[in-house]
């Protein structure tokens, strides 16, 4: 009790403060046909996006909460309040951001990090994209980088073609909720042959309670393009809880390259169901570095579908269970074409009683050849009240696919602890020590900023439970 | 917690010598007795050997000096300069001086040598630069024989026996303690990384050092001469002697000398 108190005040201090919540407009709680109209109605959309969403509407309705997986059995639809929007529009400057809404954005650091290091930054709010801008330079070469609600109307024909072709709305439950009330979310196009050198980012913040948030993410990269995006998520500490239903669809066309990066670290209020799914064309690389800390219960597991002959996925991983979270996550990736490969790393650390789990997927297709698949998972308990499972699934329809399979379960190890004592480290340092270097794969993987700051953050954890 | 370490980095700079005093010391590991009375005492500037036939408990000496939660203290007190270190966590006992060459070092993955001694150096020096720190690391590595890209592996991990000991005495260098115990440096070792190990260490003694070497063969013994040598037997000293034991047991074995 004691240490959950800690671990949550460090996180009330720096991302779990709370804005008095302020709406322009929001629907009801609860969801009906009526309010999936309202919010086609007031985002003044076109008629086959207002189909959609009814239609995706009706697959939520009919489609059975799952059993798999996480506990989902608390969720109470008719809690939530779908669409909240704070401000009426997307500010390019800060100064345009009502000031309480830049000032948290401040806190969390975003401003800073777009002069930095950045090339574009979104930073949307409840169901709104409250900032919205990208480098000049980059403009000029023909890179969109929008909110979704943007591109609908100022990239419709991009937006038609490829919305909902990687996740259709029928995929899952909240696949089909987040069709039927999507509002803000990225939307990235690359012109051929453009490649983007500095990454650009998203921030997500829930602020009021028993929200949804449902971004809606489109990423195409064109032939020969490349580009690394960039998500970050976090949201006060309530003790009722939200929800977070994603869908991010990602395209990489021939010779593309697409990384994307997510840093989430949701109070334990949030449910994050999210639903990410990239297709990798011709000699096409895509790569998913995706990191989870915080919420309540997260499913998550990032897809790439290797169509073309030569496309490379990369799907690397890390999550972080502490008390009373569950994380759900792993990768899938499904092989349609031969020459092509895949990894899976995924890394899990469990304490205080948390819980992770890796569930992954590989599929290679019969009459493939020079298909290679490696998946490596490796979960790190850090006391005996915390646990870990593996469900990896491997359906491989092609005999002469190179696959190569490890997992492992390991407990901090006593000896370990003992070893860096013996050095003059603390428990706690020795602990954030050993779980650091666990995760280094993943780590430095991320940008330089980011790997500083998820060290911070696993240090605290750590210090947080030796009180 | 923050006040004892306070206390034990300004006992650390107040000392500058240290005397080791163990007493009447029993110790068990999950209920089984493994050191049944073991007294001892090290004074500020000497090198003891212990010796030992296997499984008399020398490595478990080493284990309880530095702290190891596994052993358990059942009777008796370790004390250093005549203030009992017996309640002392293991990085308390190491901000004292008290320096442990693992044996068999554990792998950390993930985490470079590199790291791991800038960081032990830090503890000493918060604001210690890179630069500077590098600067002693390269000094380190040279007495060595070692390349600097040796530290860029992580520590323990994929390297040879010999690798281990060197980057246990690269440690044992950047920490620069004042009681040192080596469990074994000569298992697993060539004679001439035995040779250099050797050399390193006696650079080291002078009258702020001191060491308790444990060896279960006198071979070690020719290159790191002790100033006195104590045989362990079932949990016991039973023997102690001038370095001249040491060629005794040599030339009779443990069981001679020990009945």
């Amino acid at each position: 009790m004691n240490e959950l108190k800690v671990i949550n005040s460090e996180y009330e201090k720096k991302y779990g403060f709370s804005d008095p919540e302020v709406s322009v407009f929001k629907t009801k709680k609860g969801l009906s046909k009526d309010i999936v109209s309202q919010v086609s109605k007031v985002k003044n959309e076109p008629e086959w996006m207002a189909e959609q969403r009814q239609k995706a509407f009706a697959i939520f309705e009919k489609k059975e909460v799952p059993k798999w997986g996480g506990d989902l059995s608390q969720i109470d639809f008719n809690k939530y309040t779908y669409f909240f929007s704070p401000t009426d529009k997307t500010a390019h400057s800060w100064d345009d951001v009502p000031l309480d809404i830049k000032k948290t954005f401040d806190r969390l650091g975003v401003p800073e990090a777009e002069r930095k290091f950045l090339g574009g930054v979104g930073a949307q709010y409840e169901s709104q994209t409250v900032y919205h801008k990208l480098r000049e330079d980059l403009a000029k070469q023909g890179v969109v980088f929008t909110d979704m609600d943007t591109a609908l109307k100022e990239h419709s024909e991009l937006v038609k073609k490829f919305f909902g072709t990687v996740v259709p709305s029928g995929d899952n439950k909240f696949a089909a909720l987040n069709t039927a009330v999507w509002s803000g979310g990225s939307f990235i196009y690359v012109p051929p042959n453009v490649k983007v050198s500095v990454p650009l980012q998203a921030y997500f913040r829930i602020n009021a309670k028993n929200v949804g948030q449902f971004e809606r993410t489109l990423i195409i990269a064109d032939k020969g393009a490349e580009v690394h995006y960039i998500e970050g998520c976090t949201a006060p500490v309530y003790s009722t809880d939200s929800l977070h239903a994603a869908v991010v669809e990602v395209i990489a066309m021939e010779d593309a390259k697409i990384r994307y990066t997510t840093i989430q670290n949701w109070s334990s209020n949030v449910y994050n169901l999210v639903t990410k799914r990239a297709v990798a064309y011709k000699n096409a690389v895509v790569e998913w570095v995706d990191g989870n800390l915080g919420s309540k219960l997260t499913m998550k597991y990032p897809c790439v579908v290797l169509k073309g002959e030569g496309a490379r996925a990369d799907i690397l991983s890390v999550a972080y269970a502490g008390k009373d979270q569950h994380q759900d996550a792993g990768g899938k990736v499904i092989h349609l074409a031969s020459k092509t490969s895949s990894r899976i790393v995924s890394k899990s650390v469990s304490k205080d009683g948390g819980k992770s789990s890796y569930r992954g997927l590989v599929r290679v297709e019969q009459g493939l050849s020079d298909v290679a698949v490696s998946v490596k998972c490796d979960a790190l308990l850090l006391d005996d009240d915390s646990r870990s499972d593996t469900y990896p699934s491997m359906k491989i329809s092609e005999p002469s696919a190179t696959i190569s399979h490890e997992a492992s379960v390991g407990k901090i190890g006593d000896e370990q602890l003992f070893y860096l004592m013996s050095r003059g480290f603390s428990e706690s340092e020795a602990m954030a020590m050993i779980v650091l270097g666990f995760i280094a794969e993943f780590t430095k993987e991320l940008p330089m900023e980011y790997s500083v700051e998820l060290n911070k953050l696993i240090q605290l954890e750590m210090e947080g439970s030796l009180g | 917690m923050r006040e004892l370490q306070s206390a034990t980095r300004s006992f650390r700079t107040a000392v500058n010598k240290m005397k080791i005093e163990i007493k009447n010391l029993k110790v068990s590991v999950n209920g089984k007795n493994i050191l049944s009375d073991v007294s001892l005492v090290v004074n500020s500037g000497e090198v003891h050997a212990l010796m030992g036939p296997n499984g008399s408990g020398k490595s478990s000496l080493a284990q309880v000096l530095a702290a190891n939660p596994k052993y358990k203290i059942d009777g008796g007190d370790i004390f250093i300069d005549d203030k009992s270190v017996k309640s002392l966590s293991p990085s308390e006992r190491a901000k004292l001086g008290v320096f442990l060459m693992f044996q068999q070092p554990v792998d950390i993955q993930g985490v470079s040598l590199s790291k791991l001694l800038f960081q032990i150096a830090k503890q000493k020096d918060e604001k210690l630069s890179f630069v500077s720190f590098k600067k002693s690391l390269n000094e380190s590595l040279e007495m060595l024989n070692l390349p600097f890209d040796f530290c860029e592996r992580d520590v323990n991990v994929n390297l040879s026996g010999g690798e281990r000991k060197r980057a246990e005495m690269l440690q044992l260098l950047i920490t620069k303690p004042s009681f040192v115990i080596l469990d074994e440096m000569d298992s697993g070792l060539d004679v001439d990384s035995m040779q250099l190990l050797a050399k390193v260490f006696n650079k080291l003694r002078g009258p702020n050092f001191s060491a308790l070497v444990i060896t279960h063969y006198s071979r070690l013994l020719q290159y790191i001469v002790p100033d006195k040598v104590h045989i362990l037997s079932n949990g016991e000293i039973v023997l102690s002697g001038e370095k001249s034991l040491a060629t005794d047991i040599e030339k009779k074995g443990y069981e001679a000398l020990v009945k």
